[in-house]
């Protein structure tokens, strides 16, 4: 793809800043969530959060969707809380002697068909610190998605599709740019309807909403649909039924078989008789599917992602912990899920931790962010500098929310 | 470059074809405008050249089109688009992806053009119509005229020999207009690109056609060079009127070309009092209807309007203008009551219509907003109606049906909304408002979309509020329907009001804002063809 030795560094030692492929960032994440699956030793676990808050803080963009960990954060805090607050409601702490007792709730009895449940009673200490420990697993789980989609451009990530789900990513892509205009539109429609005075609750409101957002909705994808066919969409001769069906019977094989093999994977000690077949032979007959689907598709690329040295280093430092934590050599099992019945204090399994600090690799490898230039520009000579356009660039960071648009012009 | 022959459409459903037997033929390199009234046909005869009609919209159409020497009916839009690029009137509504160089380089990708070569020519469009540092803005971010070129620049990636632009300027304010429509004659003098062009502000690009192909309404297509064409089209921007009324041969039109010939013209009338605009019905000014003080609109730390004074008197058409994104919107809202407002206060008959019921408020203010179809949702025009005499509450003074037929006469009651014209929909929306017998009359950008006849139809309507002893006021971009309508100007600008006074005054006095009329009978203080027409007929019965 490239002309000649691409330098990925500057005469000064610096590094040239350039975007990491987003497929390296998510195999990265999912290699970490993989592993934090397989534990609940809360050591391990703010390790993992240490090893995903290095990387986001070092190499994340000034995009939009790049500040949105802390979201994550907050999510993972809330799912944290949720665990604990319905493991001490609805915990069933059977009243164990020895078992370190905090508190009792009221006890509700329950009728017999909801057996298995238990609502209110005594809230053992064991209970709530496995409640933690899982809560944290999830947390953490959320938090490497999280990661991903700070540290790569989710649009971007959807550009490297096989060419079979071509079409698949641009639905995408349009659903989520259609989805603000939506939104904008229900804002601008529920203001003009406060014109007619009308009532704003009720069916009769919904419907006088509903239909005018609807309206201008078909209307906006219709003229999108004519502009896509206008400009070339869907230009590729068609797949003969043949191929099709082909095509479609491999996929599907492929994704049985990758869902048995998933299953299993992600069931963690149980590793059945068919997972690692199904895991292969669904990855296989997915490839075959994809690049029989693919062959038809002729389409150029603009600006591919390179995958360089340092994609390679972040796929594998992420793929480290993974493999570390399934494979169990060099640790005893128990060490990942420290027991709390009795409850006892995590111990610190050396082998798994080193192998997350692994994954810390990847806040140095990847190559920093481009970050645009600032935005106040000198203008070419060929750009004519109208107020318009002099005010528009000077305009502060904090543009009006969208759902101003009709009304600020 | 362009051929048509013996080309029918008729729509599916339709009792009539849109284009009735077309013969065109534009040459290479051209600047074809295509003029003609609202509903006419211009979009289907623009959608025809590269396919989308009938290929996309359905429909039968008969004939033969070719362009590039490429047939449409054996080749699909797609299949053209190397060959014809296309833009509409919105582009935001055909952006694929999000950023603007990924935009510009989405056709290519399609094309299945090599990456360097896309990376080439994403640079050169961008140099090429002067948009190279928003390369990395997302497009919802830019400015409408910023957008209408990067929508040109992603369809001119591709290469094609042919560029069709569908109304490109309609929606924006002169300045960005300007923009837009420097970079297409620069594509077809650099370039040698074909440009086919239909707009209805002919003011604005007739002075750059090098042919005219006018759809009249029975669905026949002449065309021809602009000063022979000009001649006798249905529609005409105001310096071609001036031109047959002076009867010049050939005649103009640009405001330079007319400036020169004018100088006996101004000179026959020059010691005559202007006369004033011709009006339809008399207009009694009365008291002052709304007072507002300091109002200050924000939008986070944006100021939308900041600490506007403002006093409307009955019986008086105020035109507010300004570009785009200067306050005009959130001005009017904020007067009606139902948009936000942070600071200020605003009097009706000593009410503030921000502070009660929007059932109240619309007693007091009526606002048409830019996009009437929002307020329509039934499915006819007589369900509408009942339902706006339902909500104006027990104090109807007149039906909506019956101010519908005094605003445009002869809508059919089963009509869908949907199925209007843009000019009845808005008489529709301003007889629903009007139901509620408002004094004071606000209306957002009427004039977008109405060709030069509509326009009329709507100054009369004014003229009817105006002289029932309604304030009104209009906001627009259109000067000549401004110096038309108005008796008054306000100018705003970054929320602020700069101008404020008669429209002779305001729109007469700066170079850019005057009218085209204006511009040329300067410095006589004629502002519309009405006048001159009045001021001739005086002078020589």
């Amino acid at each position: 793809m490239s002309a000649g030795p691409v330098r990925s560094r500057l005469e000064d030692g610096h590094r040239i800043p350039r975007p990491l492929h987003p497929v390296a960032w998510w195999i990265w994440a999912l290699g970490l969530a993989v592993a934090v699956s397989h534990t609940t030793n809360p050591i391990l676990l703010f390790l993992v959060l240490g090893v995903l808050a290095l990387a986001v803080a070092n190499r994340r963009s000034d995009a939009p969707w790049a500040r949105a960990f802390k979201y994550y954060l907050v999510l993972a805090l809330t799912v944290v809380a949720i665990r604990v607050v319905f493991r001490t409601v609805f915990g069933g702490d059977v009243d164990v002697p020895g078992a370190t007792v905090l508190f009792r709730l009221p006890h509700v009895p329950l009728p017999s068909w909801a057996a298995g449940l238990q609502l209110g009673g005594p809230v053992t200490l064991g209970g709530t610190i496995g409640a933690l420990d899982d809560g944290l697993r999830l947390g953490t789980l959320l938090c490497c998605l999280g990661a991903a989609n700070t540290l790569a451009n989710p649009k971007r990530a959807l550009r490297v599709l096989p060419g079979a789900l071509y079409e698949l990513g641009v639905a995408v892509v349009v659903s989520l740019s259609v989805a603000p205009q939506l939104v904008e539109s229900v804002q601008r429609v529920r203001r003009a309807r406060k014109l007619r005075g009308g009532a704003t609750g009720g069916f009769h409101a919904l419907r006088s909403i509903a239909i005018p957002v609807l309206e201008d909705a078909l209307e906006r994808s219709l003229r999108l649909a004519a502009a896509m066919d206008s400009r070339g969409y869907g230009r590729t001769a068609t797949a003969s039924p043949r191929t099709r069906r082909t095509t479609g019977a491999l996929m599907i094989a492929g994704m049985c078989g990758l869902c048995v093999g998933a299953y299993g994977l992600l069931a963690g000690s149980a590793l059945g008789p068919g997972t690692i077949p199904g895991f292969v032979g669904g990855t296989v007959c997915c490839c075959l599917g994809l690049i029989l689907g693919g062959r038809r598709v002729r389409r150029s690329r603009y600006r591919p992602d390179p995958w360089k040295a340092p994609e390679w280093v972040v796929a594998v430092s992420g793929l480290v912990p993974a493999a570390a934590l399934m494979a169990g050599v060099g640790f005893s099992m128990v060490s990942l899920n420290p027991p709390t019945d009795p409850l006892a204090w995590p111990t610190f399994p050396l082998v798994p931790a080193i192998a997350i600090l692994a994954a810390a690799t990847a806040a140095l490898a990847a190559p920093p962010p481009w970050r645009p230039a600032p935005t106040v520009t000198p203008s070419t000579p060929s750009t004519p500098s109208t107020p318009a356009t002099a005010a528009r660039r000077t305009r502060p960071a904090g543009r009006p929310p969208p759902w101003t648009a009709g009304v600020s012009s | 470059m362009i051929e048509f022959e013996h080309v029918s459409v008729t729509y599916a459903d339709a009792a009539a074809p849109v284009l009735r037997d077309v013969d065109l033929h534009i040459e290479e390199g051209e600047l074809a405008l295509v003029v003609g009234r609202t509903g006419v046909g211009k979009s289907t005869l623009l959608a025809a050249i590269n396919g989308l009609v009938p290929h996309f919209t359905g429909g039968t159409l008969s004939g033969r089109v070719a362009v590039d020497g490429r047939e449409t009916r054996t080749h699909p839009p797609r299949q053209l688009a190397d060959a014809v690029g296309v833009v509409g009137q919105d582009p935001l509504a055909g952006f694929v992806t999000d950023t603007v160089e990924e935009e510009l380089a989405y056709a290519m990708e399609q094309l299945a053009i090599a990456p360097d070569v896309m990376r080439k020519r994403v640079e050169e469009t961008l140099d090429l119509l002067g948009i190279a540092d928003l390369r990395s803005r997302a497009l919802h971010e830019l400015s409408g005229g910023q957008q209408q070129r990067v929508a040109i620049g992603s369809a001119l990636t591709a290469h094609p020999r042919i560029l069709v632009l569908d109304e490109p300027t309609s929606a924006l304010d002169p300045t960005a207009a300007e923009e837009v429509l420097a970079a297409v004659t620069r594509l077809v003098h650099d370039l040698g690109v074909t440009v086919v062009l239909a707009e209805h502000r002919l003011e604005r690009v007739v002075q750059y056609a090098d042919r005219i192909v006018e759809v009249r309404g029975d669905g026949s297509v002449r065309s021809g060079p602009p000063a022979e064409m000009l001649a006798t089209t249905e529609v005409a921007p105001p310096v071609v009127e001036l031109g047959r009324l002076a009867g010049w041969h050939p005649l103009p039109t640009s405001v330079r070309d007319a400036r020169r010939r004018a100088g006996a013209l101004r000179q026959s009338i020059g010691g005559k009092v202007v006369p004033a605009p011709p009006r339809s019905v008399d207009r009694r000014p009365t008291g002052t209807l709304l007072t507002a003080r300091k109002v200050v609109v924000r939008y986070g730390a944006v100021v939308a309007v900041g600490g506007v004074d403002l006093e409307l008197a009955g019986g008086q058409v105020t035109a507010l203008m300004g570009r785009n994104g200067s306050g005009k919107s959130s001005l009017l809202w904020a007067l009606q009551g139902s948009g936000d407002r942070q600071a200020g206060t605003v009097d009706v008959g000593g009410v503030d219509p921000g502070s009660v019921p929007s059932a109240t408020a619309r007693r007091l203010v009526g606002l048409v907003p830019q996009t009437p179809a929002d307020l329509l949702y039934l499915d006819t025009v007589a369900q509408e109606c009942a339902q706006a005499d339902r909500e104006a509450g027990g104090a109807v003074h007149e039906t909506a049906r019956s101010l519908l037929d005094r605003l445009a006469p002869g809508i059919p009651d089963g009509t869908h909304p949907r199925d209007l014209s843009e000019g009845q929909r808005l008489s529709l929306v301003l007889a629903l408002q009007l139901a509620a017998a408002p004094r004071v009359v606000l209306l957002d950008e009427p004039t977008r979309g109405l060709d030069y006849r509509a326009k009329r139809t709507l100054i009369e309507i004014i003229d009817v509020l105006a002289s029932e002893g309604r304030a009104v006021v209009v906001s627009t971009h259109d000067v000549e329907f401004a110096a038309a309508a108005a008796d008054r100007v306000v100018v705003m600008a970054e929320g602020d009001i700069v101008a404020d006074g008669p429209t002779a005054d305001v729109v007469g006095a700066s170079p850019a804002f005057a009218p085209q009329v204006a511009k040329i009978m300067a410095p006589l203080p004629y502002l519309t063809m009405d006048q001159v027409r009045c001021a001739v007929s005086e002078v020589s019965p």
